[in-house]
């Protein structure tokens, strides 16, 4: 696909400094069921993201995300590091499968998501990032031809952060808590969240 | 001196892992190569891919090598520093499932006697069998 260099250089640029700006919530987030390194990981990550800016303007969009996802397996020191580089390695790699955006976002955020299943072990309702991966995947199946989609996805992740709050964990630092991890928001369901409204606010955006 | 599986340890903790990797030169000295790391990228608790590549290709021999991890994070950035190995090196590493000092110890000795990578292994995850 064609992407302007500008237009995915600001929509980086927002996804990240987005992330960056809620480190101290997905920190706060983060100690009462893990942790507590959430916000400083994912911080440092994008920090690192941003660094490469340039980089990744200049590139084609699947080589763009496969150097967001290499860029968060190396710097961003938790198991987020390694889940959120494998999304972005898989989305890249499944673009560079012949197929594009926007018109195969579907397969592309499918790919992303199950990759990073795969790399967690995880599935839905364990209280981790996939429990607003998966039902974004499911807005996208069915509604993404509607005018309104970006706002559903929207609407979708916010939602899904919130029912992760009585769920209990059994995956990551959390689930030592067993019950206890009861009644918090995931982290990483929120920072999922974070990511997924930043970029749906720059698509908007868009001139 | 024959080759023997290398040994990798892996902590959220460096002193964790300094300590683990002290333990096990007590039991087999200089016949097992052992490396190790521990922290993320600024020196915090956590677990740092690229150390750990570095740790891998430090303990490498041609039997293999096998990784010791504490929790969660590590293991996963373990299995991804495996993924990122050069291809022929990527099927000789292995991430035991067992707990890090005990299994560390139990998988350098079983890997001084000149036991297989599975050897090394299976010794290491015989801890973890309920």
């Amino acid at each position: 696909m064609s992407v302007e260099p500008a237009t995915l250089k600001s929509l980086v640029k927002a996804a990240a400094e987005q992330v960056i700006a809620s480190a101290p919530e997905l920190t706060a987030l983060d100690q009462a069921i893990g942790d507590g390194d959430h916000g400083t990981n994912m911080k440092r990550g994008f920090e690192a993201v941003l660094g490469k800016l340039d980089t990744i303007g200049a590139q084609p969009l699947d080589e763009a995300l496969k150097t967001i996802g290499k860029t968060l397996v190396m710097t961003v020191g938790g198991a987020s590091g390694p889940l959120y580089g494998t999304f972005f390695l898989a989305a890249g790699d499944a673009l560079s499968q012949k197929r594009s955006l926007p018109e195969d976002i579907v397969e592309v955020f499918a790919s992303a998501v199950g990759a990073v299943s795969n790399r967690g072990r995880s599935q839905a309702g364990e209280k981790t990032m996939l429990d607003v991966l998966y039902p974004v995947l499911e807005t996208l199946k069915a509604e993404v031809d509607r005018p309104d989609v970006i706002e559903r996805v929207r609407v979708t992740a916010r939602e899904a952060v919130e029912r992760t709050v009585p769920m209990q964990a059994s995956k990551g630092r959390a689930a030592f808590l067993g019950a206890r991890s009861v009644g918090h928001a995931d982290p990483g369901a929120r920072s999922s969240c974070v990511l997924l409204h930043a970029v749906c606010n720059a698509l908007e955006a868009r001139p | 001196m024959n080759d023997t599986v290398g040994i990798v340890i892996v902590s959220h903790s460096k002193d964790i892992a300094k300590g683990t990797a002290d333990m096990v030169r007590q039991m087999v000295g200089s016949e097992v190569k052992v490396a190790f790391c521990g922290g993320d990228p600024d020196g915090g608790l956590g677990t740092n891919v690229s150390l750990i590549i570095d740790a891998i290709n430090n303990a490498w021999s041609p039997k293999g090598v096998a990784i010791l991890v504490d929790l969660g994070g590590a293991e996963t950035n373990s299995e991804m520093a495996v993924e990122m190995l050069e291809s022929d090196r990527r099927n000789m590493v292995v991430v035991c499932n067992a707990p890090i000092v005990e299994g560390a110890v139990m998988a350098a000795t079983e890997a001084a006697g000149g036991s297989s990578l599975d050897e090394v292994r299976a010794v290491a995850e015989e801890l973890s069998a309920s």
